[in-house]
């Protein structure tokens, strides 16, 4: 495996006067990988994107590009491209002349430079836009001028700083859709940076969770949402039950006071833990039917699914179900024992923020 | 414990602030621009008329060209080749004083205004004060020689040249340069010049073609501002080049000295023709009014 590790960071720390915005942080990319780092703003994405982009350079530890340090390397230096935030088109140059600047630099011939520029456009379909100035065109046309002006540069990396960030609901899902495309079409590994869940869970090959300077999870878009391993997790990616419980023993949990039957094993015996259920992961049944009794306080139409609060043994349960129940009505909660995922609860107060860092 | 749905909730936009009520303050507001306005009409709009009339006039009242055409009186036409080439030279003085200076500042860490502070202060002593202060700096038996001389060094016999004029330029009107320059360059964003890094552009190339054609417009208001006051002055020249060097703005201070209105103001408005054309350079490139702060 490590001989496709095309960059690896090494115990990368950086701090900002007294503020500590990376710790001790570690975190490999494959080769044509779709990576992208997700969490709260002030979790450090951003830090660990430009420290790969050389725009920062780390308190300690290293960056190694292809086997190689390039921790001090120039960003002029490094084999790959950003897309900034905010676009950072050059508002004095044409669109073709953006999209030239660094194949310019690199001395490519006039024939070939106009043969990229034409592909690039055409790869980000915006054709016929080479003479048109960037403020003459609306955010997501830039935003699409910006990865065309890393992109021609034919780069190992691309690196994306919340690129869509500034554009409008359906605009950015278009965008999604375009970016995996474009992936596929170019073969070139993403590190992508986002706060954005969804955008996170529909793109990427692999995600990375970080709060506050701490990687909480490493793992598919699948494995994040189903097994998240810590309430932070849980918490951040989609909407969740996260409920206090006992693990009784192996596949028996009590969770409020009731056993429910779940399906992992080797936490021990009568064990604290965390567990977390997904509110679309809960059925509404008959009363009599369910694992535990609750009273439907809340409905409210969400398009997709009716979103309920049911109280049941003294919490309020999240509820995803396209069945509508009024409120006030009887119903009994059941879960499919897969559907419980259960959570090591830190130990001690240490250990959580060490953990969570909240 | 609550449930947990924080993040899926996407805020509300703030509701739009209702538009009637602020554009009817705005409306209503106008009234607050008649004192300037009246004092606009006072003292710019009729003297400039004045000047004009008296320009474009005999004392006999009738009209004529001839005083403007005094500019082609050969020691006119050299005091104003003169006034050009030293406010010219001043200039480019200036700006290669003030852009490393400005770029200094645009990028020092702590953005306190505190250096900032230490160009605006001299402006806000006395003009002619500061170029006093310099004749005596400058003067054979000034303040320099004096410690020149102490050493045994050579004397520096600049006072009464062209040199110590250019000198009370660059000295009097460097901050105007400083200033828009530093105000384009702060405005650019970081992320621009890392993008040109990015793009592996190296520090050489990022500046010659992303922040220096991004400051142009700062480059320009800077040039203008102090260009024209070095066109006009007749303070300085006085008080550094002595009574044997005259540029136009001399000539014209003489003109009104011995009371010929007249030809003093044909030949102000030939200075306001060549004023005009700096200006007009400035409104083409410089969209944002860099130098608004200033004014």
């Amino acid at each position: 495996m490590t001989d496709n590790k095309l960059i690896n960071l090494l115990n990368i720390t950086k701090s900002y006067g007294e503020n500590v915005v990376l710790d001790e942080l570690n975190l490999y990319i494959r080769e044509n990988e779709f990576l992208t780092l997700l969490g709260p703003s002030g979790c450090g994405k951003t830090t660990t994107l430009r420290i790969i982009g050389g725009f920062e350079s780390p308190d300690k530890g290293q960056v190694i590009f292809e086997g190689k340090d390039i921790t001090n390397t120039a960003p002029n230096e490094r084999q790959l491209n950003t897309v900034f935030q905010k676009y950072a088109l050059f508002n004095h140059m044409t669109i073709a002349e953006n999209i030239a600047f660094g194949l310019k630099i690199k001395k490519k011939t006039k024939a070939y430079i106009n043969d990229k520029i034409k592909y690039a456009l055409k790869l980000v379909n915006l054709d016929g836009f080479e003479n048109r100035m960037p403020d003459s065109l609306s955010g997501g046309q830039q935003q699409r001028i910006a990865i065309a002006r890393a992109i021609v540069n034919e780069p190992k990396v691309l690196l994306l700083d919340e690129p869509l960030g500034a554009l409008d609901l359906k605009l950015r899902q278009d965008m999604q859709y375009e970016l995996i495309r474009l992936k596929n079409e170019l073969g070139i590994t993403f590190i992508y940076v986002t706060h954005d869940q969804e955008e996170a869970l529909t793109m990427s090959d692999t995600i990375v969770v970080m709060n506050q300077g701490y990687i909480q999870q490493i793992g598919s878009p699948e494995d994040i949402y189903n097994e998240p391993q810590n309430a932070f997790v849980a918490d951040f990616i989609g909407e969740s039950n996260i409920l206090p419980s006992i693990m009784v023993e192996d596949k028996l949990v009590n969770i409020l006071g009731t056993n429910f039957i779940c399906v992992d094993t080797g936490f021990g015996q009568n064990k604290p833990v965390d567990v977390v259920i997904r509110p679309e992961d809960i059925d509404l049944v008959k009363p009599e039917e369910g694992i535990i009794k609750g009273v439907v306080t809340s409905l409210l139409f969400k398009g997709v699914h009716y979103e309920m609060e049911v109280n049941a043994c003294g919490h309020d349960w999240l509820v995803h179900s396209t069945d509508l129940v009024p409120v006030g009505n009887e119903v009994g909660i059941w879960v499919d024992p897969f559907d419980i995922q259960i959570m090591n609860k830190p130990e001690s107060e240490d250990e959580e923020a060490a953990e969570l860092e909240i | 414990m609550k449930l947990r749905n924080v993040l899926n909730t996407k805020t509300p936009k703030s509701p739009l602030q209702k538009k009637g009520s602020s554009s009817i303050r705005i409306r209503n507001s106008k009234w607050l621009s008649f004192p300037y306005i009246l004092w606009m009409i006072g003292f710019i709009i009729i003297p400039i008329l004045v000047i004009l009339y008296y320009g474009l006039t005999n004392t006999d009242t009738s009209l004529t060209l001839d005083n403007v055409l005094a500019i082609l009186d050969p020691i006119n036409l050299r005091s104003l080749r003169l006034a050009l080439g030293l406010s010219w030279k001043s200039t480019v003085i200036c700006l290669l004083l003030a852009y490393p200076l400005a770029m200094i500042l645009s990028k020092a860490k702590n953005k306190s205004n505190f250096i900032v502070m230490i160009i605006i202060l001299p402006m806000w002593m006395n003009f002619l004060l500061r170029t006093i202060a310099w004749q005596n700096l400058l003067e054979r038996t000034g303040v320099i020689n004096t410690v020149l001389k102490f050493f045994n060094l050579p004397m520096l016999n600049i006072i009464n040249t062209p040199n110590a004029i250019i000198l009370g330029m660059v000295y009097n009107f460097l901050p105007f340069m400083v200033l828009p320059i530093y105000n384009v360059l702060i405005k650019i964003d970081k992320d621009i010049v890392n993008a040109a890094r990015d793009l592996g552009a190296n520090g050489i190339q990022t500046f010659l073609k992303i922040i220096f054609p991004l400051s142009l417009p700062g480059v320009i208001s800077g040039i203008t501002m102090a260009f024209v006051p070095s066109l006009t002055t007749f303070v300085i020249s006085n008080i550094l080049g002595g009574s044997k060097i005259t540029l136009i703005g001399n000539v014209i201070e003489q003109e009104f000295r011995v009371g010929n209105w007249h030809v003093g103001s044909g030949l102000s408005l030939v200075l306001m023709i060549f004023i005009l054309i700096s200006m007009a350079i400035v409104s083409k490139f410089d969209k944002e009014s860099e130098g608004n702060s200033l004014w």
